[in-house]
């Protein structure tokens, strides 16, 4: 168990250095790429926890599917620093007072929440395909249905949005 | 078809008419027809290559080719050539040159005329091999031979003088195959305009 | 986790990865060989007998090319790239089942690396995150075409990656479980999901190849409009990786075709031979291998035969036919599932 606990440190250190990547990175690219390796030092995180479904489906939705499209975004942006437009003194304050609430909120979270410490990983089968399944499909069988209604409806609206004439 | 298409006569017998009509849907999911491609290509695997091994093996060449030129020297082994650059003229890519000098008496053996080529020479880069050179020589001097012109790294190589043209006096070029009688009475013509 | 084992781990994974890279380089002379006599030529033949070390003379000539890079380029980027796309390439054989267990004095070797119970989803991952090489490098060498083949490349992935997982998840169904060692020990003998899911493989088959950026797919890298594509401001080694991982993907979309649809190493009549566990394992392995050449001979016949699409047609093929289809497909499974279930 030494051995997943320094995997861990490493994976922390990954996932914080990569998020404050992304903030410090003047070029767009870098951040978007940085935010690539957060998401992949996450899954490693995931994996250290036994569950291996949520760490690879997180690869394939975040890192395989929005990432990428993100990047697709920024490479036909041209964003580079010429183009850069002068933020304004009001904005800065107001992202920052904005930031620190969010900060605040987490905070407060994570002290109402009781954290416990996972004694053993392996014996938590609660990521495993099966048993989400199981818990997915009998105790939160509606709730899951309707998110998914919920994608369709957002589905629906973006290809009328991009239709571009509607009669 | 509409009837307007009727009266259009093929000549060649293989023209198709072009129909925009609607597709079957066997057509629309395409499948045979990949299949119907699969299936040539898949045929053309058995089929016998084309490829010449080229250094070891060599295609055939008619024995009238027009290559690489050669300066012909007569039976006593003198230069026919007397540097009237009508093959200079004629030449329609502008590759040939030359510069004449006279005979001095000391070289009655090596040159047939009163006048010759001291310079001779032939752009090959610049050289379409057409053969008008042959034809507008009046001293059957000049010929093209079956030889191929081989490749080169520097464009200057490419410039024959007459030390690779003039056919060796121990190796004479045999052009018979090209010089024969008809071709000679063609050039006897006076009739044809360039002949006189 | 004691040693014997670790030492095991490794002698696989090892051996694994050099044959993936073997089986690449000789796909290249494969593949060229293969242009040349569906074109009535002969191939290159003058390194070796039949040209077998043509790969090697390629690979030197690329390895003392210039390495040259582009001034506005990003420097790490544009490295990042061609490595990237390498190691993602190789990641996938992993979790290949390449043959049965071998006994050896009564323990059982698995001639899997990793058969870790999300085995087709962890494909799926490698395979939606392969564009990742393509578009960075794409995008650090600042050069439009460049740009063009990294932005095709992108949504090109993306559109077939979800015909694909469609495609996959009738299997899925029909075999109720994600691991690919499940899925193959389920098409023992001669019961392969081919004659179960045909729509789904050839959606699969299709989507595989546009996965690979393979013809009729390679807009990504179409010589005649973008010179190139991504790779267009690369040369010297880095330009070989790009090259040569596509003959790696290539080698491992047709282990996974048959793998999922074509009994992995499953073989008609198996256990009728009498033999024993280990020979029947070795042969299983052969045969698997066999069937690899064969989906990697399909690859080139594909490429040697068919033209290419153009854009706006391969993103209809993508969204307008393959991935109704494969919906079809699923309900069509769910449907015979249900009625199974029932009787």
């Amino acid at each position: 168990m030494v051995f997943s606990r320094y995997l861990f440190f490493i994976l922390s250190f990954v996932a914080i250095y990569a998020a404050l990547k992304v903030l410090i990175s003047k070029s767009p690219m870098h951040s978007v790429l940085y935010l690539t390796l957060a998401f992949f030092a996450i899954a490693g995180h995931y994996i250290l926890l036994n569950a291996q479904f949520l760490a690879v489906v997180h690869i394939i939705v975040y890192a395989g599917a929005i990432m990428v499209l993100f990047i697709y975004t920024v490479m036909l942006l041209n964003l580079n620093i010429q183009g850069e437009f002068p933020k304004s003194k009001f904005a800065n304050i107001a992202s920052t007072i904005a930031g620190g609430l969010l900060l605040l909120t987490l905070i407060a979270i994570f002290k109402s929440y009781d954290l416990k410490v996972i004694a053993n990983p392996a014996l938590n089968q609660i990521g495993l395909v099966k048993s989400l399944g199981k818990v997915l499909f009998e105790d939160y069988f509606l709730p899951f249905e309707l998110s998914s209604v919920l994608f369709l409806a957002a589905m629906v609206g973006a290809v009328m949005l991009g239709k571009k004439d509607i009669y | 078809m509409s009837s307007a298409n009727q009266h259009i006569v093929s000549l060649t017998g293989r023209s198709k008419v072009a129909s925009n009509k609607k597709m079957t849907f066997m057509e629309r999911i395409y499948l045979p027809a990949i299949m119907k491609g699969f299936g040539i290509t898949f045929s053309h695997l058995f089929k016998k290559k084309a490829t010449i091994q080229y250094p070891e093996v060599t295609r055939p060449i008619a024995e009238i080719y027009r290559g690489k030129h050669v300066l012909k020297r007569d039976d006593e082994g003198r230069e026919r050539c007397t540097a009237c650059g009508l093959c200079a003229l004629a030449c329609p890519a502008e590759a040939i040159t030359m510069i004449a000098a006279e005979r001095k008496p000391d070289e009655m053996h090596l040159y047939r005329e009163e006048k010759y080529a001291s310079v001779y020479e032939i752009n090959m880069l610049r050289c379409i091999f057409c053969g008008l050179c042959e034809e507008a020589c009046p001293k059957e001097a000049i010929f093209l031979t079956n030889e191929i012109v081989p490749s080169d790294y520097e464009r200057s190589s490419f410039i024959y003088g007459k030390v690779i043209l003039v056919e060796p006096i121990d190796k004479r070029v045999d052009i018979s195959k090209r010089q024969t009688p008809a071709v000679l009475n063609f050039k006897k013509d006076k009739n044809q305009s360039h002949n006189i | 986790m004691d040693g014997n084992y670790i030492l095991y781990k490794f002698i696989l994974a090892s051996a694994i990865l050099l044959i993936s890279l073997l089986v690449a380089m000789y796909s290249t002379l494969f593949e060229r060989k293969l242009a040349g006599f569906f074109q009535d030529r002969l191939g290159p033949n003058r390194a070796g007998i039949f040209g077998i070390f043509q790969p090697l003379a390629d690979g030197l000539k690329l390895f003392f090319k210039e390495e040259f890079m582009p001034g506005s380029a990003d420097k790490f980027l544009y490295i990042l790239g061609p490595s990237l796309t390498m190691m993602i390439a190789l990641l996938t054989s992993a979790v290949i089942p390449w043959g049965n267990s071998i006994i050896i004095n009564g323990v059982e070797y698995s001639l899997q690396v990793a058969d870790i119970n999300v085995g087709v989803l962890y494909v799926f991952a490698i395979l939606s995150i392969g564009v990742y090489g393509i578009m960075i490098g794409g995008w650090a060498s600042n050069n439009k075409y460049a740009l063009i083949g990294a932005v095709r490349a992108a949504s090109q992935m993306i559109s077939y990656e979800l015909a694909m997982s469609m495609a996959i998840i009738s299997i899925v169904m029909m075999s109720g479980t994600l691991s690919l060692s499940e899925i193959v020990n389920q098409q023992h003998g001669f019961h392969w999901n081919i004659w179960y899911q045909p729509l789904g493989f050839l959606l699969f088959l299709v989507c595989a190849f546009a996965e690979c950026n393979r013809s009729p797919f390679d807009l990504p890298e179409c010589e005649t409009e973008l010179i190139g594509g991504y790779h267009t401001e690369y040369s010297s080694m880095k330009l070989g990786f790009y090259l040569f991982a596509e003959y790696i993907n290539m080698f491992i979309s047709s282990a996974m075709i048959a793998t999922l649809y074509f009994g992995g190493y499953n073989f008609p009549f198996m256990d009728d031979l009498g033999l024993s566990h280990n020979a029947i394992t070795m042969i299983g392995t052969i045969v698997f291998f066999i069937k690899i050449s064969f989906f990697g001979f399909v690859f080139m016949w594909v490429r040697w035969t068919l033209p290419r699409f153009r854009y706006d047609q391969l993103m209809r093929l993508g969204w307008k036919t393959l991935l109704p289809l494969a919906l079809v497909n699923i309900v069509i499974t769910g449907f015979v599932i249900m009625l199974k279930n029932h009787s």
